[in-house]
């Protein structure tokens, strides 16, 4: 068995896209070789700056011989029809063989297909995969129309076996494959020949070329640690860096430097990014006070000076970086401590949110408004909320984020900090972005909570209101980010709010702002009025019905009517109902996306969501955590098969019959024993379930529920329902009835799959 | 190799100059308008387009209003020199003469950190795109790599290879200067030694005020508009010439104008009087033009239109 080896060698692939074209490589090829009929052992891919690498082991050395056979036209079809045949089978009329069938006597054709050399597939597939590489980004060079990532320099292309090694012969527009590749571009430029796969990460390790993307991470890693310890620091972790240094170089060497002491001041998050952005440093800093101290370059070069040059360099490349930093820094601070930030908050007033969505300075007035309105519910100040609110984003225009935006919201907090302002509004200025990532913990403080949802729910309403809702794989304005922020904030803090209130409420304050120019005299009077309401009732039905009827009554005696043609009003009052149903679907959605994670099955969710109250997330989880637990066990399983015959064979009664079995079952009907327990069981049932889901007990609701599993069955075993005498059938679908409503008190079990 | 480092500014530029003389290029001069970048060169920016070979290198001042400091940044100038190269088709082996040419000015490979990082480089107002890299020594971007895959909007056949050097900062890490008006512009053992800012502190400094303060704006967008109906005038004659019969199309001179409302732009960005929507319009206004000059280019012969070509 062969084994192939593939080098493609070019000029500098960008390290964002290696590991995706060692995986595509691999793919494509070994898909690719399979289709063609080659069987192999095992595969593995590798990319450096300058090269992808594929190596297969244990390949067929040809593809088996295959065997078809093919019915044709009837032996007395038209002579055109038998020559196409025997075109398309390219056999001759003395090769087929006449069958008897259906249609009658027809030709048939064994059309033979030989085996082919791995060599001639492998040079086939290599250059149809070549050709159609799925690069981000490609381009063509000189005079050639072939396009790769960077310039194509070379291709080696070898099967091996204890034979020896052959070139596969290919060629891709004048590249002709040989076994011959490069080693570092600067310590070892000169050409040499391999025999195969361990020849060749050999001598490109001799070469001074780790051909393992993760042998270079592991020695950057390892290296910059023992620096680091020498130095009494340690390194500032850093995987998506370390994955993209990894990727800038072929031999790495990490060389460690001290940061100029007029820089050491600055905030550590200031340094680490600089850093890191512009010049791909790692950070060191020093244990216990976290002062970050150190940068740590990788070179791509061993230099006879220890790296002493190179070093020098980069550190003053770092120190023209620095020094613009702490220009950011001190200027800001003065902004910060002398105006509190007042001239950023002015100048959000001209940065543009979104072109239908206004300003940030709208924005900000939306969040506050909100945040204040949420305050109480979460347990802070509805003052230090809206305080919170209004400077939260204010870092957005300071010099520092304009250069850095990923710094938002922690230099918000440093600023505000200087500012002098309370600790809890600092705090939110940096804790309301969070959650940013499935990993990224999530706001505690009350004020930062109440900031969170209101940041993130005025985003989700205002691209709800202008019909900007993510679509499959488009999610431009990371929507499904901010309502999982939601969700997560709302459970991890165990908060009972009724999402619809406020789902409304954000609508309608966009709503409100989208139609201001058009609307007619007094329709934003009314809309606002219906606003203020919603905080009052918790829900738009509620108050729009309500503001609507206060000003009918009032129009009679002269005082503020609804305005007769009221196109905005009228259009505002169909949409929001439906918008805002829209919007907690999405947030239910990510939900199950949410607690699938925790293994909660989706349909145990939406036997939850069906339930009333499903905009309280956390009564929802609740209640979907206990019916988990409870369909988890043999009487929960059992009782919902239970439940689900009864249910079916009422609906079936019901829908035969024309009518609704709810009149109540009576027991003096009752004639077998394990119908008059089903009777006492029910009963025990209900008194138990009441008061649990009064109680949100949903666990002892739920273990009443599975107590009746003994009970149905025995029921079930015992009894005849459609009894021939008609009092006793219907007396028994009345029952049916009652062990329906008494489970559906509980949760939807009719949306248990299974 | 030159085994000594340079001494001076005007060294590091000869030395490149002699360098890519050596690998055949034609070294130029610089072109005679103010442009923003050595790319806008008509050298560069319409040789890229057609068929025929090139191949060319010189020295272009160029221009950016907004980065003025009045002479006191270390780094940052209004007027600045870029060293540009531009050989169609790109060579096989571009990167090692490119290389090459970092060992002509003194920086040995073995003793410092090379290395080629993505960059991909794009001129929305010449329509134009490539692929390739900053060079990064030590840390620091010393130059701008590309394959040229589009210009005025025509795909590039052959692709052109191209070298932008900014020759201040790459001089300064060379001669090991923190602040530019520092750096010797001529030998420092002539008998009248000169630096950097006793050639351009007062420039930079009249220039600073002068574009962000004083530029009539009113003048500009005139001009701006001059240079707008112009060119498009030029391009709107007919190829052949009424006086002498012969088939003459005008895309150099259409293209100055190109250039000049390029210049234009810049200075009324300067003035921060364009707003970001704005922004675009002129952006998109300026590739309109230079759009129209690469499609009366690739009618002339230098690039590659012949009366064969066009009769068939």
């Amino acid at each position: 068995m062969p084994d192939l080896l593939i080098e493609l060698f070019s000029e500098e692939i960008p390290a964002r896209m290696q590991p995706r074209a060692a995986a595509d490589l691999k793919a494509r090829m070994t898909d690719a070789l399979v289709e063609a009929g080659l069987t192999y052992a095992g595969a593995e891919a590798f990319v450096t700056p300058r090269r992808l690498t594929l190596t297969v082991e244990g390949l067929s050395p040809r593809s088996a011989e295959t065997r078809e056979r093919r019915r044709g036209p009837r032996v007395d079809a038209p002579e055109k029809a038998v020559q196409g045949f025997l075109r398309a089978t390219g056999l001759s009329l003395s090769d087929l063989s006449i069958e008897e069938d259906k249609k009658g006597r027809v030709y048939v054709a064994e059309v033979v297909t030989p085996g082919r050399d791995a060599a001639e597939i492998v040079a086939e597939t290599l250059e149809e995969v070549i050709r159609r590489f799925p690069w981000p980004k490609s381009m063509r060079w000189g005079a050639g129309s072939l396009r790769w990532v960077r310039p194509l320099k070379s291709i080696l292309c070898l099967l091996s076996d204890e034979a020896g090694a052959e070139v596969v012969p290919l060629e891709v527009d004048g590249l002709r494959a040989g076994d011959v590749t490069r080693g570092h571009r600067f310590l070892a430029p000169e050409p040499f020949s391999v025999t195969g796969f361990e020849d060749y990460e050999a001598k490109l390790k001799r070469a001074h070329v780790l051909l393992r993307p993760e042998e270079r991470a592991e020695r950057i890693r390892h290296e910059a640690a023992n620096l680091a310890f020498a130095a009494g620091r340690e390194v500032v972790e850093d995987e998506g860096l370390l994955r993209e240094v990894a990727g800038l170089v072929e031999w790495p060497v990490p060389l460690m430097g001290e940061i100029g002491t007029e820089f050491l001041d600055l905030p550590p998050e200031v340094l680490r990014t600089s850093m890191k952005e512009h010049q791909k440093f790692f950070s060191l800093r020093e244990p216990g006070t976290g002062r970050i101290t150190h940068f740590l370059t990788v070179a791509n070069i061993e230099a006879p000076d220890g790296g002493a040059a190179i070093l020098a360099g980069n550190r003053k490349v770092l120190a023209a970086r620095l020094s613009d930093a702490k220009f950011f820094w001190e200027s800001d601070l003065r902004v910060a401590r002398e105006a509190a930030m007042q001239p950023w908050r002015d100048r959000l007033e001209t940065v543009t949110f979104h072109n239908r969505l206004g300003s940030q300075g709208d924005r900000v007035r939306r969040i506050a408004a909100l945040a204040r309105e949420i305050a109480p519910k979460v347990g802070a100040d509805a003052d230090l909320a809206e305080e919170a609110a209004r400077v939260a984003k204010a870092d957005l225009t300071s010099e520092m984020v304009y250069e850095f935006p990923e710094l938002q919201g922690r230099m918000g907090r440093l600023y505000a900090e200087a500012a002098g302002m309370r600790d809890e509004v600092a705090a939110a200025a940096e804790e309301h972005y969070a959650p940013l990532g499935p990993e990224d913990g999530v706001p505690e403080a009350p004020v930062s909570v109440a900031v969170a949802l209101a940041d993130k729910l005025d985003m989700l309403t205002g691209f709800w209101a202008i019909d900007e809702k993510p679509t499959g794989s488009r999610d431009p304005f990371a929507l499904r980010r901010a309502a999982l922020g939601v969700i997560r904030v709302v459970l991890a803090n165990g908060l009972r709010l009724d999402l619809d209130t406020w789902i409304d409420t954000g609508l309608l304050r966009h709503k409100i702002e989208l139609h201001r120019a058009e609307a007619g005299d007094g329709e934003i009077d009314a809309l606002e009025d219906v606003l203020d309401e919603v905080a009052r009732r918790g829900v738009f039905g509620a108050a729009w019905c309500a503001v609507l009827d206060a000003r009918r009554d009032e129009g009679r005696d002269g005082g503020r009517p609804v305005p007769e043609d009221a196109p905005v009003l009228r259009a505002v009052g169909d949409l929001v109902p439906d918008l805002s149903t829209d919007l907690l679907a999405f947030l239910h959605d990510r939900l199950k996306v949410h607690l699938r994670a925790e293994g909660l099955r989706h349909d145990v969710i939406d036997a939850v969501l069906a339930m009333p109250g499903s905009d309280d997330l956390t009564l929802v989880v609740a209640r979907a955590r206990a019916l988990g637990a409870v369909l988890a066990t043999e009487e929960g399983e059992n009782l919902v098969q239970g439940f689900k015959r009864a249910n079916n064979i009422l609906t079936q009664a019901e829908e035969a019959d024309g009518v609704e079995y709810s009149f109540g079952a009576d027991l003096r009907h009752a004639v077998a024993e394990e119908e008059r327990a089903l009777f006492a069981a029910l009963d025990t049932a209900d008194a138990e379930i009441a008061p649990a889901l009064e109680a949100e007990d949903f666990a002892r609701a739920m273990a009443a529920m599975a107590a009746l599993r003994g009970p149905v069955d025995a029921f079930f075993e015992a009894v005849q329902v459609n009894d021939p005498n008609p009092i006793l059938r219907r007396n028994r679908l009345n029952l049916l009835s009652r062990i329906r409503d008494t489970c559906l008190q509980v949760a939807d079990l009719r949306r248990i799959e299974g | 190799m030159a085994d000594e480092r340079p001494r001076s500014f005007q060294e590091v530029w000869q030395r490149l100059q002699d360098y890519w003389a050596r690998q055949g290029c034609a070294v130029l001069q610089p072109y005679d308008m103010e442009v923003g970048a050595g790319t806008f060169h008509p050298a560069t920016t319409l040789r890229a387009l057609g068929s025929k070979p090139w191949a060319a290198a010189y020295v272009q001042p160029s221009r950016r209003p907004t980065d003025g400091r009045y002479g006191d940044n270390p780094n940052r100038l209004q007027h600045y020199y870029q060293f540009q190269v531009l050989i169609k088709p790109s060579p096989p082996e571009l990167q090692e003469l490119y290389l090459g040419s970092l060992e002509a000015i003194g920086i040995d490979m073995h003793l410092h950190d090379i290395r080629f990082v993505e960059d991909d480089w794009e001129s929305p107002t010449l329509g134009a795109w490539g692929l390739g890299w900053e060079v990064w020594c030590d840390g620091m971007e010393v130059s701008q790599f590309t394959y040229f895959q589009q210009v005025g909007g025509h795909d590039c056949h052959p692709v052109s290879g191209e070298l932008t050097y900014g020759l201040e900062r790459l001089a300064m890490y060379v001669l090991g200067i923190d602040h530019v008006m520092e750096m010797p512009y001529n030998d420092p053992a002539a008998a009248i030694p000169l630096a950097y800012g006793d050639v351009f502190r007062q420039t930079e400094e009249e220039f600073s005020r002068f574009n962000f303060d004083v530029a009539e704006t009113e003048i500009l967008f005139r001009h701006f508009e001059d240079a707008e109906r112009e060119c498009e005038a030029i391009l709107a004659h007919p190829a052949e010439d009424p006086k002498t019969g012969r088939r003459i199309v005008m895309a150099h001179p259409a293209y100055d104008q190109c250039i000049k409302a390029s210049h234009l732009f810049n200075l009324l960005d300067a003035r921060g009087v364009i707003s970001p929507t704005e922004r675009q319009a002129y952006i998109g206004r300026v590739r309109t033009l230079a759009k129209k000059c690469a499609d009366a280019f690739v009618a002339t012969e230098a690039g590659g239109w012949t009366a064969a070509a066009e009769a068939s």
